[in-house]
């Protein structure tokens, strides 16, 4: 299983993290990935500069928005799936 | 530079300030007696008529900021050193009083308590019952009224004088709303202080990864600091060491949601139903109108609704709530929400701590806050709570009558209770706060003069989810329990 974790503290939340959240949400319900992906949003994970922060399981934090949120998908989720 | 009110606020602060200074260092508990002799260094007395008195009140108030009276419940405490400068008698006949031929005191006067001697009249302090007919019957209001102000405040009639002319408050009727502090003009009322746990979580948040601390903001925030901006307090609120700073005002969109459906639902039983969020007014149901208990919507209050939303993220979170709101600290405790929010501090206390660890308000960068929805944020002012309901019905476009009455401050409340009570309410839901305006006139407020209902809905503007339900969207509210259980308490 994969954790997806968003970031939806209020820096992120302001730079559109509802959308990173709804755009994943929509690639992971197209693809049918929906019991290998889970979609988390998380307060605070404390890289506010790099809004909106996303964490794929443990692994380093990554900053997407809303128009790269494919990429990332393909970049850092599929290849562990 | 903050600006205090009065000396009895800026004495409480300096207490608090200390006290938290003590417990950031770690020496709070072989310093604690010292802080008396920083704060009335002599060798006159700053506040009472000699420096050993003002000294052992300003000890009973370390007590209190360091949590009190542990065998007392309640969060309201008398400092009874302090408590003893208010006549005991309400009524007395001045020198203003003209010794007349009419006599209209003693005609006025139900118990006859009021004699005359020579050209003067007194009253008989045995026999008057404080009926207050001499007092509107002499011409040249020469009748002086002096209720205690702590007295005259209190809405539940739950203070009274014992034998040595000290108040006591009784926990039975005390609603914790606070007002009898605010208005105690010798500072001899105060609520206990849960400052010393909270650092304590803080420095233990630093050591241990597995303990993340979160602050909870009161909507309220936006009408209380006039010299900073709100970003540059949660900068401040991060560097004292919080994990992270979340509205309050997200979890006023889930009860939002929650008690709209809860009122569609049920109010065909019900016939009326009441908020649930202000907790002195919940308080003041149980207590004065107790035949309204079961109208009482079952929501729980936006604090603990945040709070457990955060806990349902985050499995290390512990949860801070500073508001000003004194009730609150009260309602952590009950039985059937207890564990769900850890703590409640007031925004006198967070500005105490922000100074005990010298972090400059003023200098501090603009940080960002924005968690919840327009609705959410106008929850802090009375009819806040209702209109966000009206916003949901028509957004879901629920068919249901919905005709709210909003009680600004308990007066307001208890005359709608009283209506209600004969059957004569011209309406199905009482929006009740007991502060006046709203949380916005609470009672730990950093300053009580009138406060603009603007400064809360322009605040509410700046939220970029307009509706509660684009608050909510990525959230899976269901999961979290949101019904309070009142059987339990």
């Amino acid at each position: 299983m994969t954790i997806i974790h968003v970031c939806i503290g209020s820096a992120c939340h302001l730079k559109g993290a509802y959308n990173v959240i709804h755009g994943l949400q929509k690639i992971v319900e197209d693809r049918k990935l929906e019991d290998q992906i889970i979609i988390k949003a998380n307060f605070c994970l404390g890289e506010c500069t790099k809004a909106v922060s996303v964490r794929v399981n443990d692994n380093p934090i990554l900053s997407v928005d809303e128009k790269n949120v494919e990429t990332f998908f393909e970049e850092y989720v599929l290849g562990r799936v | 530079m903050r600006k205090f009110e009065s000396k009895v606020q800026l004495i409480k602060y300096e207490v608090l300030r200390e006290v938290s200074r003590f417990a950031m260092e770690g020496t709070l508990m072989d310093k604690y007696d010292q802080i008396s002799r920083m704060i009335e260094p002599g060798p006159k007395s700053r506040s009472r008529c000699c420096i050993y008195k003002g000294r052992a009140i300003v000890e009973e108030r370390v007590k209190l900021a360091m949590g009190g009276d542990k065998e007392n419940p309640n969060i309201i405490e008398v400092i009874e050193t302090a408590c003893d400068e208010c006549p005991i008698n309400r009524f007395t006949i001045t020198e203003a009083c003209r010794g007349c031929l009419a006599h209209r005191c003693s005609e006025a006067c139900p118990v006859d308590a009021i004699f005359h001697v020579g050209q003067r009249a007194y009253i008989n302090q045995e026999k008057c019952i404080e009926c207050g007919r001499c007092r509107d019957a002499c011409q040249y209001n020469a009748v002086s009224d002096v209720l205690r102000p702590c007295r005259g405040a209190c809405p539940t009639k739950a203070i009274s004088i014992d034998e040595n002319k000290k108040i006591v408050i009784d926990n039975e009727k005390c609603i914790q709303c606070g007002v009898c502090i605010v208005k105690c003009p010798f500072g001899a009322i105060m609520d206990k202080s849960f400052i010393v746990e909270t650092i304590d979580l803080l420095k233990k948040s630093k050591e241990e990864k597995n303990l993340h601390l979160y602050a909870v903001i009161a909507p309220a925030v936006a009408s209380q600091f006039k010299d900073v901006k709100i970003g540059q307090v949660i900068t401040a609120i991060k560097k004292l060491g919080f994990h992270d700073v979340v509205e309050a005002a997200l979890g006023a969109d889930m009860v939002a949601l929650h008690e709209t459906h809860e009122f569609a639902e049920t109010i065909e039983d019900k016939k009326i139903m009441t908020s649930s969020c202000c907790p002195a007014f919940v308080s003041y149901i149980e207590k004065c109108y107790p035949e309204f208990s079961k109208n009482i919507s079952t929501s729980v209050s936006p604090m603990i609704a945040i709070s457990r939303l955060i806990k349902k993220m985050d499995h290390k979170a512990k949860v801070i709530f500073i508001g000003p709101c004194t009730a609150k600290k009260a309602e952590v405790n009950q039985a059937d929400v207890k564990g769900s929010t850890e703590y409640v501090l007031t925004f006198e206390e967070l500005c105490a701590m922000i100074d005990a660890a010298d972090i400059e308000i003023e200098k501090c960068e603009e940080d960002v806050l924005n968690n919840a929805s327009f609705f959410g944020r106008i929850f802090a002012r009375s009819g806040g709570l209702t209109e966000s309901i009206k916003h949901i019905i028509e957004e879901e476009n629920i068919q249901v009558e919905f005709t709210p009455v909003t009680c600004d401050g308990i007066a307001e409340c208890d005359k709608a209770l009283k209506i209600a009570k004969v059957g004569r309410l011209q309406g199905n839901f009482i929006e009740g706060m007991a502060c006046t305006g709203g949380c916005i006139g609470g009672a730990a407020s950093l300053h009580h003069g009138p406060k603009d209902r603007k400064d809360i809905d322009k605040y509410g503007e700046l939220a970029i989810e307009k509706g509660v339900k684009d608050a909510l969207r990525v959230f899976k509210v269901d999961e979290i329990d949101l019904h309070r259980d009142f059987k339990k308490l």
